[in-house]
């Protein structure tokens, strides 16, 4: 499977669902290449694995699908590879696959799950730009018949906190979208902030869209719970000592949105803390 | 009698050649056999590492009065002999009693410990009329090191270090009587000590511990008594340092080494390297790092399988002395470096404190891949080890600022990154350093510049501390003293009643202060320390 091959079956997989998030598409991508695959030795299989992750990351530069990419070939590598035959390592590594690909598919629901506790009867939630992860964990406290309403942020330069609304609309969920810069106006009426995450880094802090820093550091002034959701593949091995230090691959993507990511300071234990109650911490993180 | 006695105190008071006792000690009286015997039971016990067993408890009550009773003599415990044994232990007495007052400056640590002897002796008779053989014990052993308890069996027994205690008398006791069993000359405290570290040791350079040893001294290996005054005048100092220099010196006390007759390699050497380890310890008190390295080598030699020939074991424990050197501490450096040159980008300015081996590699490996950077080396005094740091970095061409630490409020503006090296990750995350470094990472943190901590993993210990009081390091006071142009103000501190100098060596900063620690296991935030630790106990 040669690189044009990789990037149009990621193409299709994303057209395919749109809900999908991009690194679930990037993983059955790379199981599709595995069983593709006529590698001769496990080295060789695992250096094209990368090169096809660095391909994936170059079509779609977010955080996810690298952190995807690397969790995949860690958790396909973690079982004894020790059988003499190669052809049966490959159907062990697919087994695998496979299992990994069940469980992050499913993982979106399990973070609804988990989530949908936090908010309350009567609770007045912010949030920050478009996350289908959000948007799941509002579903799901809908369905759980619970009544809240939702200030969604603008979010420049894009405007896809009107495409939340709109999302939140249609579950008659009764929704406000404010200015970016009304985050502090707004803080005082809010009971809680939810927000979802590119990617988680080793420091416990998370990169998102801009002007989440912003607002977590408004609602540590404001005392108000800071909550965020993410996926468990969105861990990366990154450890960010300030906004500059994140790579520049991370900041802008340049495809059909100008997305620029910052990076939430992460001395507020507060944040970290709760980060790790909404994640969906699979059986996955527990083998590895 | 009193001929024989003496000769046979020659014996005992020499520690390797303990078990000939035994073949002696069966010709003066079947009790003393029973206490050898205990004693040489104790130590396999000791080595097996086995749990507790039922005749622990009275082995364990016979053997803490073999304690007190060997410190004196040997002798059995008949009432008869008390008067006898007088003489004998007059004998060892006097060698370290004036030896200890020579070097001192006050002729009171001396009579102390005649007093604590006279003490002890007058108890011992006490005991040993009274035949008390349970409870009396029980107090003088309280202050003892943290092993299983008699009643429970601890599966891990964990050896903490021991909290250093000199204000209190029965740990200070326990301690002259250990040394004195090994032969080794106790070091007497200078000056007057600053309350708050009271508990803590304060030796004079002036005074070193070789001073007090007979030459040539048939306990200690030479190549240990330089090593130890090179410690204790500071000529080799720093963390990685010391523990170099004491890998080496082992390896040559092991190539010096031969099994006595009778005897196992790897019972032997462990039992040789204890007084070693007591006289550094006088000499300088012992970092992490150091505790480290001896934990690993302890664990090496008894683990030599007892058929394995002399000259094997020797060649293997060398082999296993130079794996850890070149696994722990070279390899490392050149794993932390790589790591760090990730974080160090063009254009940046690194503030640097003290001399710290691994952070002048670090930087000086950045500077030969070519980034652009300038550092800001923070100096202290008394050591002002900055000096050194400064050398070798313009040595190498890269561009240095130099200041003293009061002014680092005033240089913070400008600094992007703040690299500092340590002495000891604690297991509760703090980082233990030398002094000032709190310092900096506190301002570092108001200025909100990162604070990155380099640290190899054979320095994580498994102490805990919240503070910098209670388990610290001293220096000589005397170095507080400046001179300039030829007068000098704390020439005669000693003679004011009031005040005190206090010359601390180490400090420990919180990890709310550091932003990361770069290991040779790769970055990881100070709260992930016990992790690794836990891993490392699991590995062994």
């Amino acid at each position: 499977m040669n690189e044009e091959e990789l990037v149009e079956y990621f193409r299709a997989q994303m057209r395919k669902d749109p809900d999908m998030a991009s690194a679930v598409a990037a993983i059955r991508t790379l199981l599709e290449f595995l069983k593709r695959d006529k590698g001769e030795t496990i080295l060789g299989l695992r250096e094209s694995l990368k090169w096809a992750t660095d391909c994936l990351t170059g079509e779609d530069s977010s955080v996810a699908v690298s952190s995807g990419g690397e969790l995949f070939l860690r958790f396909i590598s973690l079982t004894s590879l020790e059988h003499q035959d190669l052809s049966r390592c490959k159907k062990v590594m697919e087994e695998r696959g496979e299992l990994f690909l069940e469980k992050i598919s499913m993982s979106r629901t399990k973070v609804a799950k988990l989530c949908h506790t936090f908010i309350k009867d009567g609770a007045k939630i912010l949030t920050h730009s478009y996350s289908r992860v959000v948007l799941r964990v509002l579903e799901k406290a809908a369905a759980e018949k619970k009544r809240f309403s939702v200030y969604v942020t603008e979010s420049q330069p894009d405007s896809a906190g009107r495409q939340m609304a709109e999302a939140l609309r249609k579950l008659n969920v009764p929704v406000t979208v404010v200015l970016d810069a009304a985050v502090g106006y707004v803080l005082e009426k809010v009971d809680l902030v939810i927000v979802g995450a590119e990617g988680v880094v080793e420091s416990g802090g998370i990169i998102n869209k801009i002007g989440t820093y912003q607002m977590a550091v408004c609602s540590k002034a404001h005392n108000k719970p800071f909550y965020v959701v993410a996926e468990s593949f969105k861990f990366v091995r990154l450890y960010p000592l300030n906004q500059q230090d994140v790579p520049d691959k991370f900041k802008i993507y340049c495809d059909f949105h100008l997305f620029i990511t910052t990076f939430s300071e992460h001395s507020w234990r507060s944040c970290w803390c709760r980060v790790r109650r909404c994640s969906s911490l699979s059986a996955l993180t527990q083998t590895t | 009698t009193d001929v024989i006695i003496e000769s046979s105190v020659g014996y005992f008071t020499e520690g390797p050649e303990r078990k000939d006792d035994i073949v002696k000690a069966k010709q003066e009286g079947k009790e003393l056999t029973k206490e050898e015997k205990q004693r040489l039971r104790k130590e396999k016990k000791q080595q097996k590492k086995s749990k507790e067993k039922k005749d622990d408890k009275p082995s364990r009550d016979s053997e803490k009065e073999k304690k007190p009773a060997s410190a004196a003599s040997p002798a059995p415990q008949t009432p008869t002999q008390p008067p006898a044994q007088k003489a004998p232990s007059a004998a060892p007495a006097p060698v370290p009693v004036p030896a200890s007052e020579t070097p001192s400056a006050a002729d009171k640590p001396a009579k102390s410990k005649a007093e604590l002897k006279a003490e002890r002796r007058a108890r011992q008779e006490a005991e040993r009329a009274s035949k008390g053989k349970k409870g009396d014990v029980g107090p003088q052993a309280a202050p003892g090191k943290p092993k299983a308890p008699p009643s429970e069996l601890q599966p891990v027994v964990k050896r903490l270090p021991e909290h250093v205690q000199v204000d209190n008398p029965e740990v200070l006791k326990k301690l002259a009587k250990k040394l004195e069993r090994q032969q080794i000359p106790l070091r007497s405290d200078y000056g007057y000590k600053v309350s708050l570290f009271s508990h803590l040791h304060q030796y004079s350079r002036k005074a070193p511990l070789t001073q007090q040893l007979g030459i040539p001294s048939t306990v200690i290996h030479p190549a240990i008594v330089r090593l130890g005054l090179q410690y204790s005048q500071g000529i080799v100092a720093g963390s990685n340092a010391r523990s170099v220099a004491l890998l080496h010196a082992f390896k040559q006390v092991i190539r010096d080494y031969t099994t006595p007759p009778n005897e196992e390699l790897s019972r032997d050497l462990v039992n040789r390297l204890k007084p070693y380890i007591s006289f550094l310890n006088q000499c300088r008190p012992l970092s992490a790092s150091m505790g480290n390295a001896i934990k690993y080598i302890k664990k090496e030699i008894s683990n030599i399988p007892s058929q394995c020939k002399e000259e094997e074991a020797k060649r293997k424990l060398l082999n296993c002395i130079d794996c850890y050197i070149n696994e722990k501490i070279v390899l490392a450096a050149k794993a932390i470096a790589k790591y760090s040159i990730e974080k160090i980008s063009d254009g940046d300015v690194i503030l640097v404190y003290g001399c710290s081996s691994l952070v002048n590699h670090i930087l000086c490996e950045a500077f030969e891949k070519n980034r652009k950077f300038r550092v800001i080396v923070v100096d202290s005094r008394p050591r002002l080890e900055g000096r050194e740091a400064l050398r070798r970095l313009v040595q190498k061409g890269i561009n240095c600022t130099y200041v003293l630490i009061s002014a680092v409020s005033y240089i913070l503006p400008e600094v992007s990154k703040v690299f500092l090296g340590a002495h000891a990750l604690l297991a509760n995350g703090y980082v233990m350093s030398r002094v000032g470094t709190s310092q900096i990472a506190l301002v570092a943190k108001a200025f909100n510049v990162p604070v990155l901590v380099c640290c190899e993993t054979y320095k994580f210990c498994e102490r805990v501390q919240t503070d910098s009081f209670v388990s610290n390091e001293l220096d000589d006071p005397d170095d507080l003293i400046v001179t300039r142009t030829g007068t000098t103000q704390l020439e005669h501190w000693q003679e004011v009643p009031s005040l005190g100098l206090l010359n601390l060596v180490y400090d420990v900063t919180p990890p709310d202060f550091v932003d990361l620690v770069i290991t040779d296991l790769g970055m990881i935030p100070c709260t992930s320390v016990p992790v690794v630790l836990r891993v490392k106990n699991v590995d062994q």
